[in-house]
């Protein structure tokens, strides 16, 4: 059974750039993408929201396979700011797992 | 086994980094679309490439050799090639860009550089000092890179006077204008595209299109993230262009894939199929307006017998008052 990772939720909370709480889970996101990523974004973004690194982990080319070409932000109906999301549980992984930040 | 993100991405870092750029190119490389065109060194007004036209050829020759790569046993030998590409600008050894295609974006920039002129547009360029703008290592999140190569690029801006750039491609134009006032206290440079600085002006054409049919590709980046919609089909229209829209357009403009190129190259070749088959409905010849789609696209459409243009290649005949011999142009 996955289990929330408290250091993630802390850091997760902090970043200023993430934020999904407005999403409704309407599912607008999913049916636009170009990609056909059906995890992105709705279903990753809960899994931030409750803290669970392992699945956000799992998803790590799914995560980089985004466009950010700013489909679904384009037609969310809550405003959500997916693309910024998306970049910035990008900066997470190039920060813990693949070590590539300098600070 | 795809191709390893954290390699790629760590090797796109470092040259960014150590040679400024996620792919050094020479001055020579850099600058030579300038030659002959008389353009004044600095200036408060700057054209802006942000190298991103001249990168094309040299990148569309990598991700032709990485497509290969793609599942491949080779891929298990990046976090070497990570390592010696410290030392060594790796990039320029894997794969040769080719004459001619190097030539096709050169003569984009020139294209736009007289379009400018055309407009009588006073400005300068920067040459050889100029820099890539960061756009690519944005995206993939790694921000202390970021903001230390945009703090450079400010830099050089305020070094030189510069106060108002003339960009020329989607990804430049939102770095400058929207994303470095983010991360840049005290950040204050008027940003704007060639096509808004040609819509704005009073340029009127020369010889006018007749019975020219353009189905319009709009960059993601132009039209969601810098509202640039209007501009490139009010120019088109008025050199006398029938527009057709595709299925998807304008603000909801559909992905060429271009963005993930360098990571999954197999991906971004879908994406683009995708594109083309819904542009080719129209049946009218494609315009692009961005150096990445422009390559995808053209990729994509290889094997098709479907031809893609940038924007300035029809701009360039209506407005320059260049006489190139024209397809489907009257005057």
């Amino acid at each position: 059974m996955a289990r929330a990772n408290s250091t993630f939720l802390d850091t997760m909370r902090a970043a200023e750039s993430f934020n999904a709480s407005a999403c409704m889970n309407c599912g607008v996101c999913t049916a636009v993408c170009p990609m056909g990523i059906d995890i992105l974004p709705r279903q990753l973004f809960r899994y931030v929201i409750i803290g669970i690194e392992e699945k956000v982990l799992e998803k790590q080319e799914t995560i980089f396979s985004c466009l950010m070409c700013k489909m679904c932000e384009q037609n969310c109906p809550a405003d959500v700011k997916i693309a910024e999301n998306v970049r910035t549980l990008r900066g997470y992984i190039n920060r813990h797992v693949y070590r590539l930040s300098r600070n | 086994m795809t191709l390893p993100t954290k390699h790629v991405l760590g090797i796109l870092v470092d040259n960014l980094m150590k040679r400024k750029s996620v792919f050094k190119l020479s001055s020579r490389k850099a600058t030579r679309w300038a030659k002959g065109l008389n353009i004044q060194r600095g200036g408060r007004t700057v054209i802006y490439t942000g190298h991103m036209y001249q990168l094309i050829p040299s990148i569309s020759a990598l991700a032709s050799r990485m497509s290969y790569f793609e599942d491949s046993w080779i891929t298990s030998f990046f976090g070497l090639g990570r390592f010696a590409n410290k030392f060594i600008n790796l990039a320029p050894l894997m794969a040769r860009s080719d004459s001619a295609e190097v030539e096709y974006y050169n003569n984009i920039l020139r294209n736009i550089a007289q379009l400018l002129q055309a407009a009588s547009v006073d400005f300068g360029y920067l040459y050889e000092d100029e820099m890539y703008s960061g756009a690519l290592v944005h995206d993939e999140g790694v921000d202390d890179a970021f903001i230390r190569h945009a703090h450079r690029v400010f830099e050089l801006f305020k070094r030189n006077g510069v106060s108002s750039v003339i960009t020329v491609d989607p990804h430049t134009t939102n770095m400058l204008r929207s994303v470095y006032p983010k991360y840049i206290e005290g950040y204050k440079l008027q940003v704007r595209s060639y096509l808004e600085v040609l819509a704005e002006s009073n340029v009127e054409p020369g010889p006018v299109f007749r019975d020219l049919d353009v189905t319009i590709h709009d960059s993601c980046v132009y039209a969601r993230y810098e509202d640039i919609v209007n501009e490139p089909r009010e120019l088109l229209r008025k050199a006398g262009a029938t527009i057709s829209e595709p299925e998807y357009t304008g603000k909801l403009t559909h992905c060429c894939g271009g963005p993930i190129e360098s990571f999954f190259p197999g991906k971004a070749q879908t994406i683009a199929e995708n594109r083309i088959e819904q542009l080719a409905a129209t049946g009218g010849h494609i315009v692009a307006m961005c150096p990445i789609c422009l390559v995808n696209l053209k990729h994509a459409a290889r094997n098709k017998n479907i031809e893609i243009k940038d924007i300035s290649e029809y701009l360039v005949e209506a407005y320059s008052g260049e006489s190139k011999p024209v397809e489907r142009a009257v005057s």
